[in-house]
């Protein structure tokens, strides 16, 4: 069998196996929030590691598609799944329309760019109190209920969060292999190579940047519904900072990538908790180690270390 | 009337405070090209350094000066010796969350030293606040403005005229061309980040006494620095002054004139309008395209 | 060996045994604790922390509860909601804690609200937001007073002093949001109209532009709602300004660190506040008096800095949940019957009245109205 697919396989078997497994519901919590931000990492992954532009507001996506579906559902009372539909609509809309003029800048000033496009998206969060709550958020979210199925906390919700996880890496291994995939390595080696061989450069990285923020909005989407209140501040400038560590320590350009460094930056403070007021300082101190030791990222750099390790064996 | 000469010197007050953090941070961009999202800290230690050295210890104000930026400018050191250095063939992204670790860990320090609590600073001067034509500024904010002109000149005057200056140049222009020429790049690296710790401590002495001093006020800093280094053109000393006097005044005509709710949003967009309108900031020196 | 050693001696082992003994055979009621105790809001969870730390070792110091000692498992949410969720959840299903005590602030509380009532786990929040606890949830109380009845005690100060329009200058975080809904809805039945809505970031240096804007509507108080350091540039930046209107502040600043904050500018600043800030001039009959000062004198031993209210609302929490805890057996559905029974229970905040439909229990008297004078609260008769 083909080696790919017994790894992708060993990967589902290893999650749903721990589903069954895992009794604690707070490990099964730390796992959804886990897979929450395996998704957001994916998308900007996408974006940063392949199309290699990096974006510092992809906290704005991820915003749009909890306050979309907490208004649609919560306010006018619609079923969640169709306001999912339409929390991406709107999302991928908006990067539509933002990404257009910001994708034409490049290095840190479409960082600046995406940047001043988060503040201003968490800015109304906040300020159109009469949609979005306000700085006090979001109460009266609805549960995710499918058919008789609830999805009431605990297990259910941990086996929905993953299933989305998988089909979002079949779908972005999928786009990396595909012709897509190919046009924007070459975007990424060299910009204008890839132009002058007839690779619509601008339309692809719009492309991308529409794929992630879709991803976002789907994160968004069940951090919603999982916590069932939400408030500006978990979508603002330190969110968007948050996504691009995750990307950026689990390595850039691999799928793989945006989960380890998931799980990492969701596991460090619940594991760094016993330091307290020296918590901070430890956190950083191993963010800055990881990057030292190891600047492409903890995958590229295990897997590196571990070749070096059998060849000198 | 009165009152858009009043939003207009409101928004010095702030600006000036973003331009003066927003210079050492395109300095070590223009020698560099790394951008240090640890510089907010730098300018967060320059403030606590003062709480302790003048505001508890009661040292004169010029030794307090002294002493605080020298220490912030060893702290620079280290941070560019044990985190900056190391890395061989760096990714100017995992740069950047080196940075942004360090601020993490700068925050985590100073909570620990400093406490939790905010600490207010007197001015420098007992002045009273000075009134022209009806609208009203303070002495302090006029401080921060002679000091971000006083940096941003002596920084363009050595990067004009002296040696070490035009070395620095040099191998932000080309590292190996300027190693072939026997400039000691690695000491350079070393001595842009010296200048810039140095500078974002004195930016953040000067901003003391008219903001309330916590460890966590780096963070707002230096992401407002980054804005006003950004639209002024990442590199450019003058460039970055003008680009925080436009954000604080941008800020308070959308506060003044607009909604205050919104007033970060109403500059981000027009700024955002800039930046399409010039995609290399206001004072554009060359294309910033590293990542 | 004289007697007297002997006596000494024979007292010392017996206080040893003592608790020792009866405790041995009883299991540890164990307590969870949610408080920013750092990040944004650590002016209020970081003496929050402390004081559910040192009212744990005063209840054991005193044997504990119907012989069962307290263990307080506390954890920190940076007043990040999604950290909070975890907190909770890590204290319901792992440390398995009979209730707990937090979090610091209304989002953080609002984002745990449904996972305690799932697990069916008594929680006392130490947040001010009304919509804790209106519409009342069963599993749900708080010790911090709502703004509303700051507000209440604020306009009728107003009222008393013919005030009949205001400009309000808020903080854009959920204290200061709620603050301004409260001001706006109460303000018809004080006749007080509100000529002038401002806001401020929590962290801006400046705020004379929104002042120049209030000055022009020529109201004739202004009213600012939030948390230090803000309102501190707020007064500040009013003296500058030479704004000669009255400046009201809220019971976001009544801690001493708002006059270190605001200096001069800070005189003649009105504002309402528990009675923390000026309990040795309280009529030596009100029964929080005492409490205070015991209070004060606890936590000014543990050597956690200038004592103030927001520390208060985690002393409140535990002395009402010590209440519930008697006689509850460790059984969460008694703990929480106990909670909503209770009754005219004195607190640092104010008396506490619990029932079915009000799960906060304070009435206006809670606050009363303090002008700083001289660098320091005075405090004014209603």
């Amino acid at each position: 069998m083909d080696k790919k697919l017994v790894h992708n396989l060993l990967f589902i078997a290893v999650v749903a196996v721990t589903g069954m497994v895992v009794e604690n519901i707070y490990l099964l919590q730390i796992m959804t929030f886990i897979g929450i931000n395996t998704l957001l990492a994916l998308g900007l992954n996408m974006l940063m590691g392949y199309a290699g532009q990096v974006s510092l507001g992809h906290g704005a996506f991820y915003g749009i598609g909890a306050y979309a579906t907490a208004y649609l559902s919560g306010t006018l009372g619609i079923s969640p799944w169709a306001a999912l539909v339409c929390a991406i609509v709107l999302s991928v809309a908006v990067a539509f329309v933002v990404g257009r003029p910001t994708l034409k800048l490049s290095g840190y000033y479409l960082g600046m760019g995406t940047l001043g496009f988060g503040m201003i998206v968490h800015i109304l969060f906040r300020e159109a109190g009469s949609i979005t709550g306000g700085a006090s958020g979001f109460v009266g979210i609805p549960m995710l209920t499918l058919g008789p199925l609830s999805f009431e906390g605990g297990r259910n919700y941990f086996y929905l969060v993953w299933t989305v996880v998988f089909g979002a890496i079949f779908l972005c291994k999928r786009i990396i292999d595909s012709k897509t995939g190919r046009a924007l390595a070459a975007i990424h080696g060299r910009e204008n190579a890839a132009v002058a061989l007839g690779v619509d450069a601008h339309a692809l990285k719009l492309n991308i940047f529409m794929f992630s923020a879709a991803l976002g909005a789907m994160a968004g989407f069940l951090y919603a519904h999982f916590v069932l209140f939400i408030s500006p501040d978990s979508f603002g400038f330190m969110a968007s900072v948050k996504m691009v560590t995750m990307v950026v320590i689990g390595g850039m350009a691999n799928v793989w990538g945006a989960l380890i460094g998931a799980v990492v930056i969701t596991l460090l403070p619940e594991v760094l908790h016993g330091f307290a007021d020296h918590e901070m300082i430890v956190f950083g101190l191993i963010l800055m180690g990881v990057m030292i030791v190891m600047p492409q990222g903890l995958t590229q750099g295990v897997i590196e270390r571990y070749a070096r390790y059998k060849k000198r064996a | 009337m009165e009152d858009l000469l009043q939003y207009l010197f409101s928004g010095i007050s702030i600006g000036s405070v973003y331009a003066v953090v927003a210079i050492g941070l395109s300095m070590l961009y223009r020698s560099t090209e790394l951008i240090n999202f640890a510089h907010g800290e730098f300018a967060m230690f320059g403030a606590m350094g003062l709480v302790t050295l003048w505001g508890q210890f009661k040292l004169p104000l010029p030794l307090a000066f002294v002493l605080t930026v020298a220490g912030v400018s060893m702290v620079g050191i280290l941070f560019e010796r044990f985190a900056i250095r190391p890395i061989k063939d760096p990714h100017p992204i995992s740069l950047v969350i080196i940075t942004v670790g360090a601020s993490i860990v700068f925050r985590g320090v100073a909570m620990v030293v400093w406490g939790k609590d905010p600490v207010a600073l007197p001015s420098f001067s007992s002045h009273g606040s000075i009134e022209i034509a009806g609208a009203v500024i303070v002495p302090q904010s006029l401080y921060i403005v002679a000091a971000a002109l006083v940096l941003a000149g002596s920084l363009h005057l050595f990067f004009r005229y002296t040696l070490q200056g035009k070395a620095m140049t040099a191998c932000a222009v080309n590292k190996k061309a300027a190693w072939l020429t026997g400039i000691p790049s690695a000491r350079m690296g070393l001595f842009a980040v010296l200048i810039s710790s140095g500078s974002g401590a004195i930016a953040g002495i000067f901003i003391a006494p008219v903001t309330m001093n916590t460890y966590d006020m780096g963070t707002m800093l230096g992401l407002k620095g980054f804005c006003a280094a950004m639209i002024g053109g990442l590199g450019s000393l003058w460039g970055a002054f003008a680009g925080g006097l436009l954000l604080g005044i941008l800020e308070c005509f959308g506060a003044g004139l607009i909604s205050s709710g919104c007033k970060d949003a109403i500059a981000f967009v027009l700024l955002l309008l800039i930046l399409y309108l010039c995609p290399g900031g206001l004072f554009a020196q060359k294309q910033a395209d590293r990542f | 060996m004289s007697i007297k050693t002997l006596v000494q001696l024979f007292i010392a082992i017996t206080l040893c045994i003592t608790p020792l003994s009866t405790v041995a055979a009883k299991s540890v009621y164990k307590i969870g604790g949610i408080f920013s105790s750092t990040g944004r809001a650590s002016f209020l969870g970081d003496p929050e922390k402390r004081t559910m730390e040192m009212m744990v070792d005063r209840i054991n110091a005193n044997g504990g509860i119907d012989g069962h000692l307290l263990e307080a498992v506390i954890y920190d949410s940076e007043g990040d909601p999604a950290k909070a969720v975890s907190a909770v959840n890590k204290l319901i299903h792992r440390d398995k804690v009979l209730a707990i005590i937090g979090p610091s602030t209304t989002p953080t509380t609002l984002a745990v609200v449904n996972f305690v009532e799932r697990a069916k786990m008594p929680l006392i929040s130490c947040a001010a937001g009304i919509n804790i606890t209106t519409p009342v949830k069963p599993w749900v109380f708080k010790t911090a007073q709502s703004d509303r009845l700051a507000v209440q005690g604020l306009y009728a100060h107003m009222q008393a002093k013919s005030v009949k329009t205001v400009g309000i200058i808020t903080v854009s975080n959920s204290f200061g949001e709620s603050g301004k809904e409260q001001l706006i809805s109460l303000a018809k039945e004080y006749g007080i109209t509100i000529v002038a809505k401002e806001s401020f970031g929590a962290k801006d240096t400046d705020t004379t532009a929104q002042l120049t804007k209030l000055k022009k509507a020529s109201p004739d108080a202004l009213i600012c709602w939030g948390t230090n350091p803000g309102p501190a540039v707020v007064a500040k930046n009013a003296q500058q300004l030479k704004i000669d209107i009255p400046l009201y502040q809220s019971h976001g600043v009544a801690s001493p660190k708002f006059i270190a904050l605001a200096g001069d500018s800070a005189e003649g600043i009105v504002l309402p506040t528990g009675k923390i800030l000026v309990m040795d001039q309280l009529l030596d009959d009100d029964p929080q008096k005492q409490i205070l000062q015991d209070y004060k004198a606890m936590y000014s031993a543990g050597k956690a800095g200038a004592v103030s209210g927001f520390g208060g609302y985690a002393h409140d929490a535990m002395t009402i949940l010590a209440e519930a805890l008697k006689g509850s057996n460790g059984d969460k559905q008694q703990i929480r019957d106990n909670l909503e029974t209770l009754e005219n229970h004195v607190g640092v905040t104010g008396r506490y009245s619990f029932s079915p439909e009000d799960h906060n229990g304070l009435s206006a008297s809670a606050f009363v109205m303090v002008e700083i004078k001289n660098k320091t609260w005075n405090l004014l008769g209603r």
